[in-house]
């Protein structure tokens, strides 16, 4: 054992000196090697730790929306849904939702403006998500002036900001009471944005919106599980996207690699021929081969997946930051919670590091079984 | 004495190696820390009854993507054209399994 051992360090050391005789262009390979595992690997931890989080996170919004279309767009309920709507059977609770959004021409952002179904807020009340408070440099007891449908400046008091752990869902909220909600947006007492529905049982769900919309032909029912079903569509949409906008690197590095790893040049023959002269055999040869790819593949892939995680979980993925902010002014401040996918991982790693290591011993295995004065000359 | 090139490296593999590993510990104990927060989450979308991460804040659409018109690409009228970056890192709005299971008989799906 202890041989094997030696005779591999030994075969290291030859292959670190081969290797540090093509410093530039080894060192170059190494680069742009854990640049694409940095960049592969970032994409992979950011959005499946997303969509866990997203996953985690919004198991618990309403079961069951029913929203009124009118000519294909979404419009305000009549209280009377409700009344109706609670009738079914299998219905627990059944409530109006009132929000809708606002753009802010000052900050040039946009909020979501809701009435919290869980707490009271008095008049000229309001209560803002971190996000907001940020863009405005605001706290509790501040003052924020909105421009009502009907022209006038509303002037609401913070009376508290949500805490900052929860921006990824609430950094442009604006929650505010009932009444200054219907005076502001000049939304008349019958009506709501749309309706939440409690079912009893949860595996009724899908029966319950069937008979809502047989019920109610203008509503349009959206379920828990496709709320879910969304954000594991963008998230895997959105992968697909930067793996698709990055394949022409991957290509262009593979077709590198391939041609570094795989096309033996007349020096390295010479060296394959002067090894086997000098008494080394196929077998040595091989293995020297295989450290060489091995050599780089595993520092390019643990280097590269280290950075990544780094980048994502540490840096909140600052270089993804720019193309999911698109125009908005508002972008919640969050880190990921850490949720790797082991899979995902090993992926990678025999996606990097057995093709590469695969393409150096072959070519080497056809010269290293040739006549040593064959490849010499 | 001088180090072993081949030293060097092996003991260079196995710090990243170690530090490989200890990227799976990190994130166990980042998950355990996170609890609380992802439980706060948690009750503020039961409390105030959320649909959507507020990810993407510049349109209506992209705010609240599962709430969205299903013509929202179009949405100023037919035929224009998405202009929202965010846009572009979007899928084609799915084609709820209500929408086709509850209607069946309809020809054109609300």
């Amino acid at each position: 054992m202890l041989t094997f051992i030696r005779r591999q360090k030994y075969l290291i050391d030859y292959t670190l000196s081969s290797l540090l005789r093509r410093k530039t262009k080894n060192l170059g390979l190494l680069l742009v090697y854990t640049l694409i595992v940095f960049l592969l690997a970032s994409v992979m931890l950011y959005t499946h730790a997303l969509q866990r989080e997203a996953g985690i996170i919004l198991a618990e919004s309403p079961e069951l929306i029913v929203q009124r279309m009118v000519a294909g767009r979404h419009d305000l309920v009549p209280a009377e849904y409700l009344e109706a709507l609670r009738g079914i059977r299998g219905v627990r609770a059944a409530q109006g939702r009132l929000w809708g959004y606002y753009y802010d021409p000052v900050v040039k952002a946009n909020y979501t403006l809701l009435v919290p179904a869980d707490r009271a807020l008095q008049r000229g009340e309001i209560v803002v998500g971190a996000g907001v408070a940020r863009t405005h440099n605001m706290g509790r007891g501040d003052y924020l002036t909105l421009r009502a449908a009907d022209g006038k400046a509303m002037p609401l008091r913070v009376a508290d900001v949500l805490h900052h752990e929860s921006e990824l869902v609430s950094a442009d909220l604006i929650l505010l009471g009932e009444a200054d909600y219907r005076e502001f947006f000049r939304i008349d007492a019958g009506l709501y944005t749309d309706l939440a529905l409690q079912v009893r049982n949860p595996r009724e769900v899908r029966t319950i919106a069937e008979k809502v919309t047989r019920l109610f032909p203008d509503t349009r029912p959206i379920l828990r599980e496709e709320i879910l079903r969304t954000y594991d569509s963008i998230f895997n949409w959105r992968q697909g996207i930067v793996v698709v906008l990055l394949s022409g690197a991957i290509l262009a590095f593979a077709i590198f690699a391939w041609d570094k790893a795989s096309g033996l040049s007349a020096e390295e023959k010479r060296e394959i021929g002067i090894l086997k002269a000098i008494g080394w055999e196929t077998s040595d040869v091989i293995r020297m081969k295989f450290w060489e790819g091995a050599v780089i593949s595993l520092s390019a892939f643990l280097g590269g997946y280290l950075l990544a995680y780094l980048h994502v979980f540490y840096g909140a993925a600052m270089l993804f930051e720019p193309v999911l902010k698109g125009w908005a002014v508002l972008y919640p401040a969050f880190r990921p919670v850490p949720f790797i996918d082991g899979l995902q991982v090993a992926t990678l790693f025999f996606l990097t590091v057995f093709p590469y290591t695969a393409a150096t011993i072959v070519p080497v295995w056809r010269a290293a079984i040739m006549d040593p004065d064959a490849v010499m000359r | 004495m001088v180090m072993r090139r081949s030293d060097a490296f092996i003991t260079a593999l196995g710090v990243l190696s170690v530090l490989f590993v200890l990227t799976f510990a990190d994130a166990g104990m980042k998950i355990d820390g996170a609890r609380q927060a992802l439980e706060r989450e948690r009750a503020l979308v039961q409390g105030l009854g959320l649909t959507d991460l507020c990810l993407f804040t510049e349109a209506r659409y992209t705010r609240h993507p599962t709430q969205a018109d299903l013509h929202t690409p179009f949405q100023d009228h037919p035929l224009a054209l998405e202009h929202f970056p965010t846009g572009s890192l979007f899928p084609p709005q799915p084609v709820y399994a209500t929408d086709a299971d509850i209607h069946p008989q309809t020809e054109i799906p609300d």
